[in-house]
């Protein structure tokens, strides 16, 4: 009988992996199949990677990453729904050497947020938007979210997203590239390892601008959701292939380093 | 830019600035500026503000205080702090909790319309214990209402305006010169309670121009001392304290049962130490017949027109609050058994309610109403006044 002691390396082993320190230990809230976890785990590591957790700053936002600031090993911030970028705006004015960043959800910041997200993307603040999409708001129970996909259904949608009348998704990166002050913006997805290794990179890019002083760092993560989708997490992650990926092309839109 | 070529050249000492870089305390005027200066309200706010070693400005245009941010975006970068015109004044408030959360002296200013934009914000920075200032030269209302003088918003300021279980700190500035006084106060004031903490002023203290003694009041703590009030608390990157620190979080969600509770006590405790905090100020109350309550700029025009009234042999005395919240309730109380009280405000009846609590009845309230926009003169409170003498 096999037990997990049996299977640990043994003698002079060294071990290939561990869990990131910026990364809590703490067991998630999340859905099984959701692609927060994921998320995290990129970002932490860019933190971890870049040496800047002691002196990161989180402003958290409201929707399922709500909790976000029991996962990350850093000083936490609690902003109102939407209004992550511009309570980022005052803590980097305040704290002009601090690594300061948002995560946040489609609904925060591309619904109720978008005045603040475009206009601190705007002035070039020098912080990074982690920004998950997942065409539905998933905290409140499934309903439509800016970026849900024409025909998909919610519980605010039930014939699906009709485009006539609740119009179509709104592609944040490619806005957030026609900014002057954005010296980063990117679409990644995370439902393939491939995807996900271009993620990391997509994501280190975005905090890399900020440190550097160049700019507004974006990163759109495209993630799954199987509760909301009413999918079991290996259906959910075809469809960000299938469905998601065609609507919102991956790829970086803005690197002021690279024009 | 035009006014503030104006101020540059008509007001000693502005533009060259003549504040020293700080040398242990306050900035203080150096030789070459006089310490008595011509200003508007909203000008000796600014110059209090920086004085007073603000670091973060957000604000966004609205009148009647757009004197307040115009100064300060030349002012606070001159003192190495940092000012934003922000994209709505949704966005100001919520860099006022970034700043504020950083421990950092901060502040927004706006009026009536405005600051009922930023009330979402004001509640969250209450559950989260953040200090930071809010400025409101308001104006009258409802909706868009007008430009002109309103006292509309007693109950904005102080009945917490915001959702949830909350109360600001609010000062009612009547001159100028409180104006300036009162950003240091106010600052003191948000940072020993790291609590939102708000100046209710109207059209009138805001665009009344009249000589500032631009000095720091007595005892007035500096910026260092107010930062150092929050070191414990304040989010900063966990290294700053050290390379094994444990992070910190400010937050004003509770979901578990019994948290909320638990945390709304501990605002409760500390709402009932504000209560400490009540500010007033009394002219011939002692042997008065009728004490005539009123704050801001009409405590000016009231005490005006006590001065005008015609010999009866009756005595009438004043009474203006200077604090709103806490609301000098204790001191009302006091006076109350043998004298009958007036109450005159800016609006359809806001202040009253607050006094006839505190008075519970002990003695006769009246109440006189003067309508937003008005600018009325002395003369027009003599009548009232004779009236409630009875």
């Amino acid at each position: 009988m096999a037990s997990a002691k049996n299977l640990r390396p043994q003698g002079a082993e060294k071990p290939v992996f561990d869990i990131n320190p910026v990364l809590s230990e703490r067991v998630t809230h999340y859905c099984p199949g959701c692609h927060h976890g994921i998320a995290h785990r990129l970002v932490s590591e860019v933190l971890h990677e870049l040496g800047a957790a002691d002196k990161a700053i989180l402003v958290t936002s409201v929707g399922c990453a709500a909790f976000a600031y029991d996962y990350f090993n850093v000083d936490c911030l609690e902003a109102p729904h939407g209004r992550a970028c511009a309570v980022a705006t005052g803590v980097r004015r305040a704290r002009p050497e601090a690594v300061v960043f948002t995560y946040q959800g489609d609904g925060d910041m591309a619904a109720i947020g978008t005045a603040e997200s475009l206009h601190a993307a705007n002035r070039g603040e020098k912080i990074t938007a982690v920004f998950i999409n997942n065409t539905v708001y998933g905290m409140t129970g499934g309903q439509m979210a800016p970026t849900t996909l024409v025909g998909q259904k919610t519980t605010t949608t039930l014939q699906g997203r009709n485009f006539h009348s609740e119009g179509g998704p709104i592609r944040l990166a490619e806005i957030m590239a026609q900014l002057q002050g954005v010296a980063y913006a990117a679409r990644c997805a995370l439902d393939s390892v491939k995807h996900v290794k271009a993620a990391k990179k997509a994501v280190r890019r975005a905090f890399d601008v900020q440190i550097a002083g160049l700019g507004f760092g974006f990163v759109e993560l495209l993630s799954g959701c199987p509760t909301n989708w009413h999918m079991d997490p290996v259906a959910a992650n075809k469809r960000i292939a299938t469905d998601m990926i065609p609507v919102f092309p991956l790829g970086v839109f803005r690197d002021v380093e690279g024009e | 830019m035009y006014r503030l070529r104006l101020v540059r050249n008509h007001v000693p000492g502005y533009g060259h600035t003549g504040v020293q870089k700080r040398r242990g305390g306050h900035r203080m005027n150096t030789g070459r500026m006089p310490d008595r200066i011509l200003a508007k309200g909203n000008e000796a706010l600014a110059y209090g503000a920086v004085d007073a070693g603000l670091k973060c400005y957000f604000g966004y245009p609205i009148t009647p205080q757009n004197e307040i941010p115009e100064m300060l975006s030349a002012l606070l970068p001159e003192c190495g702090g940092s000012f934003v015109q922000a994209e709505s004044e949704v966005g100001a408030v919520n860099m006022l909790i970034g700043a504020g959360a950083c421990g950092v002296p901060a502040m927004v200013s706006s009026s009536s319309c405005g600051i009922s934009l930023m009330q979402e914000g004001i509640s969250y920075m209450a559950g989260s214990h953040i200090p930071g200032v809010i400025v409101n030269m308001a104006r009258g209302g409802p909706g868009l209402g007008d430009l002109g003088p309103s006292q509309g918003d007693y109950f904005q300021a102080v009945k917490g305006g915001g959702h949830g279980d909350h109360r600001n700190l609010v000062l009612a500035p009547a001159t100028a010169q409180e104006c300036y006084d009162f950003m240091f106060k106010a600052l003191t004031l948000a940072f020993v309670y790291r609590n939102p903490v708000m100046i209710l002023g109207d059209a009138v203290v805001a665009q009344l121009k009249e000589p500032v003694r631009r000095v720091p009041p007595a005892g007035a703590d500096t910026p260092e001392y107010l930062e150092s009030l929050v070191r414990d608390q304040r989010i900063e990157g966990y290294g700053a304290r050290g390379k094994a620190a444990a992070p910190r979080l400010l937050k004003s969600v509770y979901l578990a049962e019994g948290e909320l509770a638990g945390r709304n006590r501990l605002l409760q405790k500390k709402y009932a130490e504000m209560r400490g905090e009540a500010l007033f100020e009394c002219e011939d109350v002692d042997d008065a017949d009728l004490v005539v309550i009123a704050f801001g700029s009409i405590g000016r025009i009231a005490r005006s027109a006590i001065r005008r009234l015609p010999g009866t042999g009756r005595k009438v005395g004043l009474f203006r609050p200077i604090t709103l919240y806490p609301f000098p309730e204790e001191a009302l109380r006091k006076l109350a058994p043998s004298r009958r009280f007036l109450v005159v405000e800016q609006n359809i009846g806001q202040m009253v309610e607050d006094v006839r609590l505190a008075v519970n009845g002990a003695s006769p309230v009246y109440w006189h109403g003067v309508m937003p926009g008005l600018f009325i003169g002395a003369d027009e409170l003599v009548e009232p006044i004779l009236r409630a003498l009875g």
